[in-house]
């Protein structure tokens, strides 16, 4: 989604990590980590396609894979090694192991570097109110819940209270074309309470956002997106006097680009 | 497993007949709310923290992890634990009935209720009887079933049906029930208050327990060491059902059963807790034999009708899991789905995340229909943090979606998935697929949202617009 939809998030996201020390790879290999079939319950077409993106992170060699999209990091770290068992490719599935101890969603890494010394220069959004969605995946799955706030906060944003910024948007993958009268309901509950002084709603989950922003529009509401990548881009930006580049893009993307990270200055 | 009336209904047209009910969506919302604040409440009061959502942290998660292995450890041994169950109910003078399934379970009840010539049943909460369809098979041979569970009777004069395991009338609030009173049980314009509705229900209720020739139970658990039948309640009314009328029947699903007492003590610590919030229900109610010489009053015969029903299938499989559910509905609570559109747009007597799991394998393949309920969510996995005793209902709802693709998905489905994964497996031809779809896009312009893929998308959201430039040509081009 990234990809086709969202390429901004994938240059920002780029930035941010060469800020933080490390050479961007990106192997031209990958497709999809297979998440619409898998949760479909075709196990077996998500397998076909998952591998071919596994063998194009695992050749590529780099020192971690960092993806900006938490329910792909997801489906890599949590579920690729299920996936694979199933379809019966026990190689696979082995490799995914290996591969998923490397594999970081984009949050955690850029705030694992930023704690460890490697990234500096964050700021210049003190003017910006954000709401910050969790997105399920990575609250349930991975635990990742600090970290993109910890980042926000280095921004200088502030963060606006949002009582139901834990709750579920609605989208669900193919849940949002299936049910989609549920699927809406279920944004406008989580956009309801959403301050009228908020600025931007950001996330970590381009397919979340894409959802949310469909609504926000058709609604007519006076409410941009942002994936946490191009906030944090733009932060940078700003700080050292450029241009903000594609910031002022109110669209938001999502996942399925893993980029390959390699930092120049490994962290001790 | 009996469904509600479907009418051929589909999930969706279900869903969308749930949402345009504001009201109820209200209802939903604030009864789901009151059950989720009071528990994060209780956790607190009894010194157990909670981290957000209802993640449980330190002692908490130690109590889930032990009763999660508790449940593993009871279902593993299934088998030899109702036999064990079985033979000590028998000591204590309570009949044994097994029931393969809903009619045998019918069946058996009815043959009590016609040789005892019971013609008044009171009927106290059980999902097990709802799953049966009992008050029909009972209606059948003229023995007229009043339910007596507050919400149960509610639900039952408005000839309605069970939104939420543990509150059947979720779905109603006091101006409904005033009106369901008044017209069919001729209350007449009394006051919508809490305490006025429970003082009509209580003085119509009495009089059915006095008169009543049987009474029947659900049961939380049954505890096989020695031979007990262990209710929770809040009311009393379930208390009245096994004690004032001749002869009670108790209705188990077999996999509500624990070993031991130390066991139940383990699920008594985690039900009301996770069910309703509150630190222990009203009433716990324990069955342990009928009315002995001594004793001034009981019923004369007690019978426990072991429910399978579909259960033994689940032994072994990768959904047996699901029989560790100790039934709290605190899956519901946080669901998000639920919560837009209650239970009955499920179309089943389950409802919730774990109806999601559930109905699919009790409806089995006689009805597959029922598989599509599975996809009743996002997989936003609110449940499996919310469960107890450490269901993963995330896992279990994927597993159910793979059962639904291998006994029912279309061969059109099917060859979809085919084609998408040879597509997309390989570099080249996803990057043409994803050429494909941007120069469609472009030629349709605004009209994207008549491709049929987009329509139920279109309809409340924007259609998002493919970028001209891919992020690999950006990145091929070396502008990033």
């Amino acid at each position: 989604m990234v990809d086709m939809f969202q390429p901004q998030t994938g240059v920002a996201a780029v930035k941010v990590l060469r800020a933080a020390g490390c050479e961007v790879s990106c192997p031209m290999g990958q497709t999809c980590c297979g998440q619409p079939a898998w949760n479909s319950g075709f196990a077996a077409e998500a397998a076909k396609v998952a591998k071919n993106t596994l063998e194009a992170l695992d050749a590529d060699g780099a020192d971690a894979v960092v993806v900006p999209a938490g329910s792909c990091a997801t489906m890599i770290k949590v579920f690729w090694p299920e996936m694979f068992e199933l379809a019966g490719d026990h190689a696979s599935a082995e490799r995914a192991r290996v591969l998923g101890k490397r594999t970081f969603e984009f949050s955690s890494f850029i705030d694992e570097r930023r704690r460890s010394g490697h990234l500096a220069g964050f700021g210049a959004l003190e003017d910006t109110t954000v709401a910050y969605h969790h997105s399920c995946h990575m609250l349930r799955e991975l635990h990742i819940e600090d970290q993109p706030t910890a980042l926000l906060e280095a921004t200088g944003c502030r963060i606006a209270v949002w009582p139901d910024d834990r709750r579920c948007c609605g989208f669900g993958g193919l849940f949002s074309v299936k049910l989609p009268e549920t699927s809406v309901a279920m944004a406008d509950e989580k956009l309801r309470s959403i301050a009228h002084d908020v600025d931007l709603l950001v996330g970590s989950d381009g397919s979340c956002l894409m959802h949310l922003r469909g609504r926000i529009e058709h609604e007519g509401r006076n409410l941009r997106t942002r994936h946490l990548a191009e906030l944090l881009a733009e932060s940078l930006a700003a700080r050292s006097g450029s241009s903000a580049g594609s910031g002022s893009s109110a669209r938001s993307g999502s996942s399925a680009a893993s980029s390959g990270a390699s930092p120049v200055d490994p962290a001790p | 497993m009996t469904g509600f009336t479907l009418h051929g209904t589909e999930l969706r047209g279900r869903q969308k007949g749930a949402l345009v009910d504001v009201e109820l969506k209200r209802k939903v919302a604030a009864g789901v709310d009151k059950f989720a604040n009071r528990k994060s409440d209780v956790l607190k009061l009894i010194g157990l923290s909670t981290t957000h959502g209802d993640a449980f942290e330190g002692d908490a998660d130690d109590l889930r992890a032990a009763a999660r292995a508790m449940r593993h450890r009871t279902i593993a041994r299934l088998p030899r634990i109702l036999e064990r169950l079985a033979d000590n109910l028998l000591a204590n003078g309570i009949n044994v009935h097994w029931a393969n399934d809903a009619a045998e379970a019918n069946a058996a009840i009815v043959a009590i209720a016609e040789r005892i010539g019971a013609k008044r049943v009171v009927k106290g909460k059980s999902m097990a009887t709802e799953e049966t369809g009992l008050n029909e098979a009972l209606a059948a041979v003229g023995a007229e079933v009043v339910e007596t569970d507050l919400g149960e009777w509610i639900i039952q004069l408005d000839t309605d049906v069970p939104s939420h395991i543990i509150a059947p009338a979720l779905h109603l609030d006091r101006y409904d029930i005033k009106r369901i009173f008044d017209q069919h049980a001729g209350a007449g314009d009394i006051e919508a208050t809490p305490e006025i509705l429970n003082a009509f229900a209580r003085k119509e209720l009495r009089g059915r327990f006095l008169a009543a020739d049987l009474g029947i139970s659900g049961c939380n658990l049954a505890i096989a060491e020695t031979g007990s039948i262990l209710l929770v309640e809040n009311e009393g009314n379930g208390r009245m059902c096994t004690t004032l009328p001749r002869v009670h029947v108790a209705v188990m699903g077999m996999e509500r059963i624990v070993e031991s007492w130390d066991d139940a003590n383990l699920v008594l610590n985690l039900l009301a807790r996770s069910a309703t919030g509150q630190p222990l229900s009203s009433y716990t109610n324990i069955v342990s034999r009928p009315r002995g010489t001594e004793d001034a009053d009981g019923p004369e015969e007690v019978h426990v009708v072991i429910l399978d029903n579909g259960r033994s299938d689940l032994l072994g499989t990768e959904f047996s899991e699901m029989l560790n559910c100790i039934r709290c509905g605190a899956c519901l609570n946080v669901c998000p789905v639920y919560r837009q559109t209650g239970g009955h747009a499920y179309g089943w007597v389950y409802s919730g995340p774990m109806g999601a799991v559930l109905t699919p394998l009790l409806a089995g393949k006689e009805n597959p229909e029922a598989a599509e309920v599975a996809n009743a969510s996002t997989l936003c996995g609110a449940c499996m943090e919310a469960c107890p005793v450490g269901i993963p209902l995330q896992d279990l709802l994927l597993a159910a979606r793979r059962r639904r693709v291998h006994d029912s998905a279309s061969t059109t489905e099917k060859a979809g998935w085919k084609a998408w994964s040879a597509a997309w497996s390989h570099q080249r031809t996803y990057e043409i697929s994803m050429k494909g779809a941007a120069f469609g896009s472009g030629l349709l312009g605004s009209k994207v949202g008549a491709l049929p893929g987009a329509r139920s998308w279109a309809d409340g959201r924007t259609v998002p617009e493919p970028s001209k430039t891919s992020f690999r040509s950006l990145w091929r081009s070396g502008d990033c």
